[in-house]
């Protein structure tokens, strides 16, 4: 109770609520706009938050991350575009929805699913809290090498019918995060003797140019085009009361969303493929599914909405990022020399409290700014693509430049977002060379700490949290080449390949 | 014939036109990289395995190498798609806006944050097409809110231009500060 409370006066700070609701609505019109997503927001301001405490910088950042999946809700709904990658499910049931003239009733049970969504997550994380505080500590070095392990593994074969691309572009983030100077033996490790290689990568220039310069390439040079005029009309009220008819579907849905969030490397994709699939599976009416039907619009939405939460448990209690906006995150910890992790919730449990609370609380200031100004929102979202561009390309600028005014860190930042706007172009995953680099460098840590106690093989694993995470590695192992092997039987009777059956490998 | 026809289904993927030019280049520098993992790693003697400086960028540049290399052979035995050139060609188109960029990038120190975003924002959105006074206006208001939010209130960290020398000393100070 005692860290609760002090966790309220955290947040009653005059600046971390202003961050709060500033990363709560600036979340929700990024999110609303076609092209730009939270990554690209998020790796634009990183850089800028450093300069305020953690506390506020992540409130920021987190206030981003939690509430722009509800403004990707909105293009998605009215006019079949999805507003960030995630909400690409959401146009099925709910565009058909607008089309029989219900587009408030979608919008207002989309809100509705993503607040339970987001308050569920939240409500298991305060619920974990003291769970995580007793089991966090019995993670020493290898059990979060293994971690990490499981996270790249995880990334890779989540990543269904790319699962070499994916493998390979884990493996250059792993290449990128060894370049330069290694910081025990103090050899060069592929410099070729150039001093800009000496330093290495940083995390944050390949972020704003995976992420930011990349979106900002792709729309300054694809054709122009501004998202089409639409209106909302009706009681936009109307879902809220509604949702309590799919209670079973929301909640099962959320609980999807939390234990994905959790699990590293896999998000809200694989959430909303499980919980869409229950949701059909366990209607009454399944073929609505597709052609407006609340029950998918639902599921799709609060198991996306619930995976931001969850998604902050191996961050902050195991220093392990499972995305790229964590990853992100993870670089605000670093900066101001708050190391996430077991230690964490033992000595700043009031601060990882205030963070539970800002989450509770911008989903409330995000619901009720969105039922009154949805129309108002409608109208800031029809920005020309090329005039977007042209804005992110000016912001990245600020995000790359204020690091360290390092002209040779803006020229690798816009090598990284030419090699984004390639993968964007052919929609190869970027999140697996973010995670490459933040999970190759945990590992390279904690493989060097944990051998050094380790006398036989076998010793690794002979915790008992450390055999968990390895028989879950191999379960995920077997599992896979199950599933590849289930897919190449039912190749046997082929479905044709289609635009409807591609869905975008891109997040954030 | 059955066995050629099994393997090729096997590895088909779903891709788009110019991923084998992407899968190829990509091998092409994981092999690059590989050839010179013995030059650019060392192998510290009186050092176990697992502590070795050569350890991890050996698995990342195998792994590169290997992924990869299915990689590109996954888009070799899938059907061709058309358009290759053009996807290549619209990469490429790319590099003018890097090329406009780091030409920003050289005149911040120069010109001043204010002045050269305000250029940079109005030459991109000429360049992107729009020509009517208000898309020029807008681009232009939206530069200014940002220099004098960004470096102005938030103080972020990008150094004054040298043209602000020779402003009169009243403005001096302010720009040196605040532009």
């Amino acid at each position: 109770m005692d860290t609760l409370l002090s966790g309220f006066q955290i947040l009653a700070q005059w600046d971390v609520f202003a961050a709060l609701v500033i990363g709560s609505i600036g979340g929700v019109i990024i999110g609303a706009l076609p092209g730009v997503g939270p990554a690209v927001a998020i790796a634009i301001l990183l850089p800028a938050t450093f300069a305020f405490e953690p506390i506020v910088g992540l409130t920021l950042l987190l206030g981003i991350y939690g509430s722009s999946m509800y403004g990707g809700a909105i293009p998605a709904i009215l006019i079949n575009t999805p507003g960030t990658p995630v909400n690409a499910l959401t146009t099925y049931d709910g565009y058909p929805m607008t089309r029989r003239k219900e587009g408030h009733r979608a919008l207002s049970l989309a809100y509705t699913a993503s607040f339970f969504g987001g308050i569920f997550s939240v409500i298991c994380l305060i619920l974990l809290a003291p769970l995580l505080a007793l089991i966090a500590p019995h993670f020493g070095s290898r059990e979060i090498f293994l971690a990490a392990f499981m996270g790249i593994l995880l990334v890779v074969v989540a990543h269904r019918g790319q699962t070499f691309a994916a493998g390979m572009l884990a493996c250059f983030g792993i290449f990128l995060n060894t370049v330069g100077l290694e910081p025990v033996k103090y050899t060069k490790r592929f410099t070729f003797d150039q001093s800009w290689l000496s330093s290495g990568f940083d995390l944050i220039v390949v972020v704003l140019g995976l992420f930011a310069l990349s979106q900002a390439f792709l729309l300054l040079v694809e054709k122009d085009h501004a998202p089409q005029d639409a209106n909302v009309q009706g009681n936009m009220f109307a879902g809220v009361k509604e949702l309590l008819g799919f209670k079973r579907i929301a909640t099962i849905s959320s609980s999807l969303g939390v234990l994905m969030g959790m699990i590293p490397g896999v998000g809200e994709f694989t959430a909303q493929f499980l919980s869409y699939t229950y949701a059909q599976k366990t209607s009454k009416n399944p073929d609505a599914f597709g052609n407006g039907s609340p029950e998918g619009l639902v599921a799709s939405e609060a198991a996306n909405n619930a995976v931001p939460g969850a998604a902050m448990i191996p961050l902050l209690a195991l220093g392990i990022p499972g995305e790229a906006l964590t990853a992100m995150m993870l670089s605000v910890f670093y900066v101001h020399n708050v190391i996430p992790g077991p230690q964490l919730f033992e000595t700043q449990l009031d601060f990882v409290m205030a963070l539970y609370l800002a989450l509770i609380l911008l989903n409330v200031i995000v619901l009720v700014f969105l039922l009154f100004s949805t129309n108002l929102l409608l109208k800031i979202i029809q920005i020309p693509t090329r005039f977007l561009g042209m804005m992110i390309l000016t912001l990245s600028f600020i995000g790359v430049y204020s690091l360290r005014n390092s002209i040779t860190d803006c020229a690798i930042a816009a090598g990284f977002g030419v090699l984004g706007l390639i993968l964007k172009r052919l929609n190869l995953p970027i999140v697996p060379i973010i995670l490459g680099m933040v999970l190759g460098g945990i590992m390279e840590v904690k493989l060097r700490a944990a051998m050094a106690a380790v006398k036989t093989p076998i010793d690794f694993i002979s915790r008992p949290i450390a055999a968990i995470i390895f028989v879950m590695i191999i379960g995920i192992v077997v599992l896979h080449i199950r599933t590849l092997i289930l897919e190449q039987k039912a190749k046997q009777n082929p479905e044709p390949l289609g635009p409807d059956y591609e869905h975008s490998s891109q997040q954030g | 014939m059955t066995r050629i026809k099994y393997f090729q289904e096997l590895f088909q993927r779903y891709r788009r036109p110019g991923d084998l030019v992407f899968a190829i280049i990509f091998l092409l520098f994981a092999l690059f990289l590989l050839s010179q993992l013995g030059e650019q790693t060392k192998w510290v003697k009186r050092t176990k395995w697992f502590g070795q400086p050569s350890l991890w960028p050996s698995i990342a540049v195998w792994g590169m190498v290997i992924f990869g290399a299915f990689h590109l052979l996954g888009s070799m035995v899938s059907p061709r798609i058309y358009g290759r050139l053009k996807e290549v060609l619209f990469w490429l188109r790319s590099l003018e806006y890097v090329l406009y960029f780091l030409a920003y990038v050289a005149i911040v120190p120069l010109a001043g944050y204010l002045p050269s975003t305000i250029l940079f924002a109005v030459f991109i959105i000429l360049r992107a097409g729009f020509r009517r006074p208000q898309h020029l206006a807008l681009a232009a208001l939206f530069a200014t809110c940002i220099a004098l939010i960004f470096r102005g209130f938030l103080q972020v960290k990008i150094p004054a231009g040298e043209i602000y020398q020779h402003l009169p000393d009243a403005l001096r100070a302010f720009a040196l500060t605040y532009l």
